[in-house]
């Protein structure tokens, strides 16, 4: 795991759901942190889309279900993208 | 996160433990311009409403009824709202159910009582006969499409207008990324592009035909954006967002570009500099044949830029110059510079002197008295930039690239310049300022200022407001701050219904002089009661304080309301920040006060006894 993207997503994770980000791990998911139901994931989906100047299928985003996850797909699209 | 980043964050954060909210707002507009993506947007929302009610921001209540999925927008847009001065409370209509919100008259959208709604409906949603089904269709069956939509719109705009004064912004429908017939399409006046395009001119009647509906272009934001990249299909078939993540922010900051004025967000002034920015070189040192101005490069990017500058001010905004120059020098180029577009005749004001560049804006906005929150600043140096920030927060300060050939954009797309309906006036507003300065030097010359006035020729004339006068009088309640007795604020939709009611009288003031006509500069609102005629509203344009017409305007108000069999004329004067001008307008016309409360004080004037005359310098025409 890229420790520069991971710690990117980790601020993502904070700002989009309102947690404080020393809160946020690999392992947290929607069971973890309250404010994330469907639409702020659309949300989530979109802020990582932003930032890392990606587009993720509806596949892969229907599969980020924790920040490692996330992560992992954020990774997978910049390493497809790189020239 | 950049190291950047959390230093901004951080910065931010301590200015608001220290209560530096004007210095946390600028950090907070500085991290937007840099990176508006939606982690910042919660952020930057957080943060500005902690300090909302330490801020000057304008309330704005903003309901989005539409046909996709809008909410991951609404953090973008509150964002991008905020660091314009524009705090936004959002209503998101329910789910493709933009019809019944309008049409039930006890729906969410009029129960929130909105300021502004935004109808954001896609072709695909509203009319798919145009969109995928096209190429199955008979002509017959386009026109009656198109026939049929149209109305559709016209039928929620008279709702909207009849149940609501909100400002309706409505979003044009969208072009396919590719017609059904492919190049065919365009060959003739018939196509699927044609039959969209004519049914977004039958949306421009619909608008036309009420108050306070707009429309956005939507069509040419997807294209400015590039419509391959606005779309997203797949998060268009997961969840109904046909925009892909780049282009929500476009969007966002086409809606917060119209609410700029719309809700009075605007400037009324630009101020700019010369050397590097109208010109390029330094003609204190280059010279009249140093500096580079004209049609070829490097010159053409600051002709481009003076393009833009003249397009404002054929759009009513108001230039004038701050420069750190000798005049001689200055004027020089001004005058004689033969590629110059911009001549001295086009600025209202100008400051060419060596003193501060802000003391210089303060002074420019007293002479056109301008508050400083209704002044833009352009200058190619980032230290004066930066200076005007810290030291005025109020005035727009332009950013400018690097390069200059991106100066006329930065300008044009500046939305402080933005202007939804343009009064006649508008377009000359900046002759009359440069044919005030021609007053100014005539008042210089003369004797007494009874003499003075008499050398004015003034004329007035009072007149009930009409259709055509309208649009102007609303402008006047919205605008005007000094000789305004009760600072009402009223929307076209609502001088419109007022004057459709039989127990108001609604008047224009319109005032020449020797120097030509100022134009419609005066409104009075008053109410037919039993004991008399009160004054809800008179007003009159900083243009035209301080040369009596007011005297004129009240005697005319008064000869009407007796001739209507009136006993008295009456009205409160309701102080504010700004119009101490008008405070003691009520006493020095023989109004007797009647009664003083915190808000204010009620004067009346028994019209059986001598009415306020016309002043004799004045000649003054009723209008039946």
């Amino acid at each position: 795991m890229n420790a520069a993207i991971l710690d990117r997503v980790r601020q993502i994770t904070a700002d989009v759901f309102g947690v404080d980000i020393r809160e946020v791990t690999v392992e947290s998911s929607p069971e973890t942190i309250a404010s994330w139901d469907s639409q702020a994931h659309l949300n989530y989906v979109l802020a990582l889309e932003a930032e890392f100047g990606i587009q993720l299928s509806a596949v892969a985003a229907a599969d980020i279900l924790d920040v490692g996850l996330a992560v992992a797909a954020v990774e997978e699209r910049v390493a497809k993208q790189a020239p | 996160m950049t190291d950047d980043h959390s230093e901004v964050r951080r910065r931010v954060e301590g200015c608001v433990a220290n209560g530096q909210w004007a210095l946390a707002s600028l950090e907070l507009a500085a991290l937007w311009r840099q990176k508006p993506t939606p982690a910042n947007a919660s952020y930057v929302v957080a943060h500005f409403e902690r300090m909302r009610d330490r801020l000057p921001l304008i309330s704005c209540r903003l309901a989005l009824l539409r046909s996709f999925t809008v909410e991951p927008m609404v953090p973008l847009l509150r964002a991008a709202a905020f660091v314009s001065g524009l705090a936004l409370d959002v209503q998101v209509g329910d789910f493709n159910a933009y019809a019944q919100e309008m049409l039930l008259p006890d729906s969410r959208l009029y129960q929130f009582d909105p300021h502004v709604v935004i109808l954001a409906v896609q072709t695909r949603d509203i009319v798919p006969e145009l969109w995928e089904q096209y190429a199955d269709l008979s002509p017959a069956q386009v026109g009656e499409a198109i026939e049929r939509t149209a109305g559709e719109f016209r039928g929620w705009v008279r709702a909207v207008r009849s149940r609501s004064q909100a400002h309706l912004v409505v979003h044009t429908l969208d072009e396919p990324l590719v017609p059904a017939r492919g190049v065919l399409d365009y060959q003739s006046d018939g196509g699927q592009i044609a039959a969209i395009r004519h049914l977004n001119q039958q949306l421009q009647h619909v608008a036309g035909e009420h108050a306070g509906v707009y429309l956005l272009d939507y069509a040419s934001l997807v294209a400015r954006y590039g419509r391959v990249r606005w779309y997203d299909e797949s998060k268009w078939l997961a969840a109904r967002l046909p925009l892909a993540a780049g282009a929500l922010i476009e969007l966002a900051n086409e809606w917060v570009r119209l609410l700029h004025p719309l809700l009075g967000r605007v400037c009324k002034v630009l101020v700019t500099d010369l050397d590097q920015t109208l010109w390029g070189g330094v003609i204190g040192e280059d010279g009249l044949e140093g500096i580079e101005v004209g049609a070829e490069a490097p010159g053409a990017a600051y002709r481009s830029l003076q393009r833009a500058l003249l397009d404002l001010h054929h759009r009513g905004v108001l230039l004038a110059v701050c420069s750190k120059n000798n005049p001689d020098e200055a004027m020089e180029v001004l005058e004689r510079h033969p590629d110059m577009l911009l001549r001295p005749d086009h600025f209202a004001a100008l400051q060419i002197n060596w003193r501060d560049k802000a003391e210089n804006l303060r002074a420019i906005a007293a002479e056109l008295n301008i508050g400083t929150d209704a002044v833009a600043f352009l200058d190619d140096s980032p230290v004066e930039r930066a200076r005007v920030r810290a030291e005025l927060p109020e005035v727009t300060v332009i950013e400018l690239p690097d390069d200059p050939l991106g100066y006329a954009a930065a300008v044009r797309e500046s939305p402080v310049f933005e202007r939804l309906a343009l009064a006649e006036e508008d377009r000359q507003r900046a002759r009359y300022y440069a044919d005030q300065r021609q007053r100014a030097e005539l008042a210089g010359q003369v004797a007494s200022v009874e003499d003075f006035y008499r050398s004015l020729n003034l004329a007035v004339e009072v007149a009930p407001v009409t259709a055509q006068t309208l649009p102007r009088v609303a402008q006047l309640t919205q605008k005007t701050n000094q000789f305004n007795l009760t600072t009402r604020r009223y929307s076209e939709q609502q001088i419109a219904e007022m004057m459709a009611q039989s127990d108001w009288r609604l008047f224009s003031l319109r005032v020449t002089d020797r120097f030509g006509d100022s134009g419609l500069v005066g409104a009075a609102c008053l109410r037919v009661a039993p004991d008399g005629w009160e004054i809800d509203t008179f007003l009159l344009s900083c243009r035209v304080i301080g040369r009596t017409v007011e005297t004129a305007f009240l005697a005319g108000l008064a000869a009407q309301a007796r001739a209507a069999g009136a006993a008295r004329l009456c009205g409160w004067f309701l102080p504010s920040k700004k119009n101490a001008p008008a405070r003691s307008f009520y006493g020095q016309h023989a109004f007797q006060l009647v009664r003083e409360t915190a808000d204010g004080a009620f004067w009346a004037l028994d019209l059986s006894r001598a009415l306020p005359a016309c002043p004799q310098w004045i000649r003054m025409t009723v209008v039946g």
